[in-house]
């Protein structure tokens, strides 16, 4: 007797045998079906719930059945690999499941008022009994605020990214490192009032003859705020991935270090950058309230990002969720649809650019 | 176009711990010099020390005088993207750029130097491939990545990224320790080609490497872990592997080492 045939009475296989008993697909289904037959018995027999709780005594039923016919059949080893793999995969159908039920609310209530007028129109001169009104405002005021904010904060980010993994030493780069850590945290609502407080009540008078005022721009540097520490942080990642042969391989060449990082280094962390600015962008993109604070949202439209009220695609949801008029909701629903539609064509825009300037397919 | 190198009592530091101790040796044009020794002794770091590519490690430096045709490489006033397009190097594991063509990698170093002209790039791309025994083999694929071709070619394409910018000197750090026999073989041979028109040092573990290609050979040892290698002996490598000077150099090429 071998030592591991002593010491592990569930081997099946020994040296003379290295074939196993296999479950058959029948078996497994068959446990399935009476798992959940059991679990319907006793959750309608005692009356204490619906189908969900069905569903989800059904599965540990399952598992728990899986495990001792599996073991009679397999051994334990085989039945604990399978219980294994079958948790896994009920927990990636669990981590999905509210994911694809978002989406299809989203679509299923969103659909409604997917027309012209919702992407020609504002909401200007629209009362609580129209059931017109669009997001045509809040569509502009999205794109102007966010693609100015991604165009202040990317070069910031990646700039400040770059410094910390080519040339940060020593105390000053640690200090920086700690600080985009912490900004990481800000809340949304913090920015906002930190733009409130310096750029509308105190920079802004200087351009309006000494009255503050909200603007679209405002509400651009609140969202620099929250994008900053992403994009530094995904970067330097992204950029630290870059193995240090390759820095060297072009040092060799010799090539300055700058012409290395732009022409070497950023073209190879390049798809990385761009998942990780998407993120920042789709944050960005879904802010609601530093918008309300500093951009002060509005009901027609405003294509100047740097004077006067703006609304945002976000803001316009919430401010729709919560209006008392009967086809608000309405509204709501495809402005949340249109909001979701446009960072996903975004990233899927982004990351089709950064795979065609890359050779690697 | 190949140029004489003159290290003297050079001691390399990774922050305070003494890698290299005092090493001196003269390396003549159009020679290739082998250094060998056992892991850990300092061949690579003094290999690097040569174009200046030992300090971009944290904390690096070095002690002692390193010239080349008379000039002092650590002189505060000299640059040090001049001195490593001066001295080429080829590293242990190849490392082509993995977001360039074969071709774009070739004409890496013109190009990022600053070389526009299409045709100038051509000729250069052409020549250095042939120079690394590749160009048949990648001649009708040069658009495609780099990193696609076998260990042996991306080496060779390395070799033909290096000498493509007209070095003085190829450095080559263990170039083949990571390629099949054949691979090494076909990379030995262009080393001699290469004789011609650089002076070559390589560092290798593999001693009949050494007593094949090399002219002169370095050996270097260390007492113990933690202390500086030190060159032990350095002379012709007929004399190293025939009659060496020292009891040290004997016992480790003939394998009785430690």
């Amino acid at each position: 007797m071998s030592l591991l045939e002593r010491e592990s009475s569930d081997v099946v296989m020994t040296p003379d045998n290295i074939r196993t008993k296999r479950m058959s697909v029948v078996v497994n289904l068959g446990i399935a079906v009476a798992a959940l037959a059991i679990a319907a018995a006793v959750v309608y027999g005692f009356g204490i719930g619906n189908y969900v709780l069905v569903v989800v005594l059904g599965v540990v039923f399952y598992l728990a059945g899986l495990q001792i016919v599996a073991g009679r059949i397999e051994g334990n080893r085989a039945a604990r690999d399978r219980m294994v793999k079958a948790l896994i995969y009920a927990a990636c159908v669990l981590a999905i499941l509210p994911l694809a039920s978002v989406v299809w609310t989203l679509v299923s209530k969103g659909v409604g008022r997917l027309d012209g007028d919702f992407f020609g129109s504002s909401m200007n001169n629209i009362g609580a009994r129209d059931p017109e009104g669009g997001a045509y405002h809040a569509i502009i005021g999205t794109l102007e605020q966010v693609g100015i904010a991604t165009l202040m904060a990317v070069p910031l980010g990646v700039l400040g990214a770059i410094y910390l993994v080519e040339y940060g030493r020593g105390k000053f780069a640690t200090t920086v490192r700690f600080f985009v850590d912490v900004m990481t945290g800000i809340p949304s609502i913090v920015a906002g009032l930190f733009i409130l407080s310096f750029w509308v009540l105190i920079v802004s008078p200087w351009f309006n003859n000494g009255t503050p005022r909200f603007s679209g721009f405002a509400a651009s540097l609140a969202l620099t705020v929250l994008m900053l520490p992403t994009i530094v942080r995904s970067t330097e990642e992204m950029l630290r991935l870059v193995p240090g042969p390759l820095r060297e391989g072009a040092y060799a060449l010799g090539v300055p270090q700058w012409k290395t990082i732009v022409k070497v280094v950023i073209p190879t962390a390049l798809p990385g950058i761009v998942t990780g600015v998407m993120l920042a962008v789709a944050r960005a993109a879904g802010e609601t309230a530093p918008v309300l604070l500093v951009a002060g949202g509005a009901a027609s439209i405003n294509f100047d990002p740097f004077a006067g009220g703006q609304q945002s695609l976000s803001l316009f949801v919430y401010q729709q969720a919560g209006d008392a008029s009967r086809y608000a909701p309405a509204r709501a629903w495809t402005a949340a649809l249109t909001l979701v539609a446009i960072v996903l064509v975004l990233t899927v825009a982004a990351k089709l650019l950064a795979r065609r300037n890359s050779l690697s397919k | 176009m190949a140029k004489r190198i003159e290290a003297s009592n050079v001691s390399s530091y990774y922050g305070s711990f003494k890698a290299i101790d005092s090493v001196s040796m003269v390396v003549e044009p159009k020679t290739i010099t082998a250094l060998i020794g056992p892991s850990g002794c300092g061949k690579s770091t003094f290999l690097r020390s040569i174009n200046r590519m030992h300090e971009v490690l944290p904390n690096a430096r070095i002690e002692g005088s390193l010239t080349i045709d008379e000039q002092n490489i650590y002189d505060p006033d000299v640059d040090v993207t001049a001195v490593r397009r001066l001295i080429g190097m080829v590293f242990q594991r190849p490392n082509p750029f993995p977001t360039m063509s074969i071709y774009e990698n070739v004409v890496a170093g013109l190009k990022l130097n600053g070389v526009k002209k299409k045709s100038v790039l051509d000729d250069a791309a052409e020549q250095s491939l042939k120079s690394a025994n590749l160009w048949n083999e990648v001649k009708d694929r040069l658009g495609r990545p780099g990193a696609g071709l076998s260990g042996g070619q991306q080496q060779r394409l390395c070799i033909a990224r290096t000498i493509a910018v007209e070095p003085q000197v190829v450095l080559m750090d263990e170039p083949c320790s990571a390629l099949d026999p054949i691979s090494t073989l076909a990379i030995e041979d262009l080393m001699f080609k290469l004789k011609d028109r650089f002076t070559i040092i390589i560092v290798t573990h593999n001693m009949q490497q050494a007593a094949r290609v090399s002219d002169k050979t370095g050996f270097f040892s260390i007492d113990k872990t933690g202390d500086p290698g030190r060159l032990i002996e350095y002379d012709d490598t007929q004399k190293i592997f025939s009659n060496p000077n020292e009891k040290k150099t004997e016992d480790y090429i003939t394998g009785r080492f430690g």
